[in-house]
């Protein structure tokens, strides 16, 4: 393993940056490779720090700021660590009428996060989302796969709590 | 090549397939506004929209600027449908920008208040968006200021220097209505790798990108009558300062800036060009050393400061090939303080050195740190042409009006060689012209060197130089045609003994610095400018024929490369590397 790895090193395992080094190796040259990279990078790694994305500028030889603005651009990519859980709250007309947005607060206020933002302990991600095609259920809150209709705020907690 | 037919506004026109419809309307001298279009380097994004056209058959307005023409087109530029289109997207564009052009750097030319103008905007009907400045100012680079509250999102910058500079420094990041032009990880400019040559500023429409601006710290220096203001200028500066007063592109008006910068109230004004001589000096003998005594060739000329800190982040292993002479400026800077403040009897604490340059990174290479040779700051203050223009215009003087006056002695003498410093090539030429003569002991058959002068990206020639044979010689501008000269010095393909590397498009008549417009007919302009004021303008026009630079020489430094040029006239350059100094994240 390279010197330049201990940056990768200090947040990721030995496993993960083997990995990420042979992701890289398999694009290397081929025109169009960034984002599959970056695509294989994070199923591995779950996020894409600035170390990773130095690592995969320098292994593409293609500019930082390149690497970044793609980072930047699609929704998929995340630079911050993802929860085990992606806690989805539904803000589209028919669940905002419905109190969508205190259920948002709710959760804000409980995991001291906000849109985008994962808990300290690796749990949880909040995102909000604009319909769901469930707005008959709604206000919606969507845990992984796990759809939740007419969700207080104050069922907030009970809710959550089944996922660990 | 095919011909396509087509009507525009009732006119037929005949232009080859593929042509846009915003060039076939230029074609016949019909204007369509731009304001994203860069046609110059083909950076038609289509992002701004203001250039929405009305084509037969299309169900909705297009963008002229990258909508192709086909055979049997109708087109319609002046329609109510258009007008209005137009006049509601500047209107959207007004109301996204911040309401300062009464005190914006590039009030009265900027290419949003002439959108604004062309399409007869009379007024905003939106709310104007509140823009916070903390966090929207990147005032971290000692050379470029960057106002993401004024960028239209037209990206050009990106594209100068990604494609021509290939720094690729800048880049749009994030997504929507949140997307901003920013350095990787939205860093401070002076934390990337940027150059700080200063094309982005040259091609922003608005004032999202400028020069910091040093105006009032060399007003106050002026005023303090303790100290004793001495002012060099570039050779490029004397070629372009005329247009920030409406003058013609390739005005040469030397004499003119002389009257001013005296009116100014700099108590000496000489000139750079004097020590653009004397880098020929000792240039030209490094090169004959380094060819003697097996040193590393080619030798990399070292006057453009983008360039070097350019190979210091992206070609270290090249570091050995520039020459180890400082740039003219810089060399100026460590001998005001010396030999003029000795030859003056002036205590060298007194005295503020104040440069003006085409260049945006000469205000970086003035605080490198170890630019002190002469024991204090070698230059105090660099001012860009723009910001020299401004001075003049804010104490009131009529530019056009001055009569012609001399430079100061003993560092205002120069010869046609140093002005010509000023256009890509003029450095290699001047240094054939002395390396010729001290090796032969004659002149050049010919002193123009017309195969190194001219825009082709790169240039070589070769000279056939006494007992030194054949001399190649390779000049790149443009730090995109640099690239393939290191490329192949890095792969050992490169049979040249000396090369000259300019980082900016043109050489220093288009630096970062340098009036706006800058485009290739001004560049041609300006170096014209240039070549003329070495061939009919200058008495002498080869670099050791300064009389100022010998008597230098025989009172001060006594010998080329000898120990006081080592201690003041030479330097050493940093392996900055690329990667970016480490940082958590977010």
């Amino acid at each position: 393993m390279k010197a330049e790895d201990t940056e990768l090193l200090k947040e990721f395992s030995k496993e993960q940056v083997k990995k990420l080094n042979s992701i890289i190796e398999k694009f290397k040259g081929k025109p169009g490779g960034l984002i599959p990279v970056l695509e294989e990078a994070q199923v591995v790694l779950e996020y894409l720090p600035i170390s990773v994305q130095k690592k995969i500028a320098s292994g593409l030889n293609l500019p930082l700021s390149r690497v970044y603005g793609v980072v930047t651009f699609y929704s998929f990519f995340t630079m911050t660590p993802r929860g085990k859980h992606t806690v989805r709250v539904c803000l589209g007309t028919a669940c905002y009428v419905r109190g969508g947005k205190a259920i948002y607060e709710q959760i804000e206020k409980q995991f001291g996060i906000s849109e985008g933002e994962t808990t300290p302990d690796r749990m949880f991600t909040l995102e909000t989302v604009r319909c769901l095609g469930a707005c008959g259920l709604g206000p919606v809150v969507v845990v992984d796969e796990d759809v939740h209709g007419r969700v207080k705020p104050g069922k907030i907690k009970e809710i959550l709590s089944q996922y660990n | 090549m095919s011909t396509v037919k087509l009507t525009i506004d009732n006119r037929q026109v005949e232009v080859e397939a593929g042509t846009t419809i915003l060039e076939a309307a230029r074609s016949i001298g019909i204007k369509i506004p731009t304001l994203c279009a860069w046609t110059e380097r083909n950076h038609t994004p289509g992002a701004c929209r203001v250039c929405m056209t009305e084509v037969e058959g299309q169900r909705s307005l297009v963008a002229a600027c990258v909508f192709p023409v086909t055979e049997g087109m109708v087109i319609h530029t002046n329609t109510e449908k258009v007008r209005q289109a137009r006049k509601m997207v500047v209107e959207l564009l007004l109301a996204n920008h911040p309401q300062e052009c009464n005190f914006c750097v590039r009030n009265g030319n900027c290419e949003l208040q002439k959108v604004a103008e062309f399409v007869g905007l009379k007024e905003v009907r939106f709310e104007y968006t509140k823009f916070p400045k903390e966090g929207m100012i990147d005032r971290s680079s000692p050379a470029i200021v960057r106002d993401s509250r004024k960028c239209i999102e037209c990206h050009r910058c990106v594209t100068v220097c990604e494609q021509v500079q290939t720094v690729s420094v800048l880049t749009p990041a994030h997504r929507g209505s949140d997307v901003k032009v920013v350095p990787a990880f939205d860093l401070p400019l002076i934390e990337s790798n940027c150059v700080a040559c200063g094309q982005c500023i040259l091609v922003c429409p608005v004032g999202a990108l400028y020069e910091k601006d040093d105006v009032d710290a060399v007003w106050k220096a002026l005023q303090d009558s303790t100290k004793h203001v001495i002012v060099q200028e570039a050779p490029a500066i004397r070629a372009a300062l005329g247009e920030e007063f409406g003058m013609p592109p390739g005005s040469l008006v030397t004499g003119k800036m002389i009257a001013a910068l005296r009116r100014l109230g700099f108590d000496k004004v000489f000139d750079t060009n004097f020590t653009a001589d004397l880098t020929i000096i000792e240039e030209g003998n490094e090169l004959l050393k380094r060819v003697k005594e097996g040193g590393t060739l080619p030798m990399i000329t070292s006057c453009s400061p983008g360039w070097v800190k350019f190979c210091e982040h992206f070609y270290p292993d090249l570091l050995g090939n520039i020459s180890t002479c400082k740039s003219p400026q810089q060399m100026f800077g460590a001998l005001a303080k010396t030999y003029y403040a000795e030859t003056a009897d002036i205590d060298p604490k007194d005295i503020v050195s104040v440069s003006i340059m085409p260049c945006t990174a000469k205000k970086f290479e003035a605080q490198r740190p170890e630019m002190n040779g002469s024991g204090f700051r070698d230059v105090d203050y660099v001012l860009t042409t723009r910001e020299l223009g401004r001075m003049i215009k804010e104490a009131g003087i009529d530019f056009e009006a001055l009569d012609d006056e001399d430079y100061d002695a003993p560092m205002g003498e120069y010869t046609g060689a140093a002005t010509i410093f000023g256009a890509t090539g003029g450095v290699m030429e001047a240094a054939l012209r002395t390396v010729y003569a001290v090796v032969t002991g004659e002149n050049l058959p010919s002193l123009d060197i017309t195969p190194v002068r001219g825009l082709e990206g790169v240039k070589e020639a070769t000279v056939e130089v006494g007992p030194l044979g054949k001399v190649k010689v390779a000049v790149a501008h443009g730090l995109g045609n640099a690239r393939k000269l290191l490329d192949k010095i890095r792969e050992g393909n490169a049979d040249y003994a000396f090369i000259e590397i300019m980082c900016c498009p043109g050489g220093c008549i288009s630096g970062g610095g340098e009036p706006i417009p800058t485009n290739d007919e001004i560049r041609i302009l300006r170096s014209d400018a240039l070549y003329k004021d070495d061939g009919s303008v200058q008495k002498n026009r080869q670099s050791h024929e300064n009389e100022s630079v010998k008597k230098l020489y025989e009172k001060f430094l006594k010998e080329p490369l000898g120990h006081q040029s080592h201690k003041l006239l030479h330097t050493k350059y940093t392996n900055r590397g690329t990667d970016l100094p480490h940082r958590k994240n977010g």
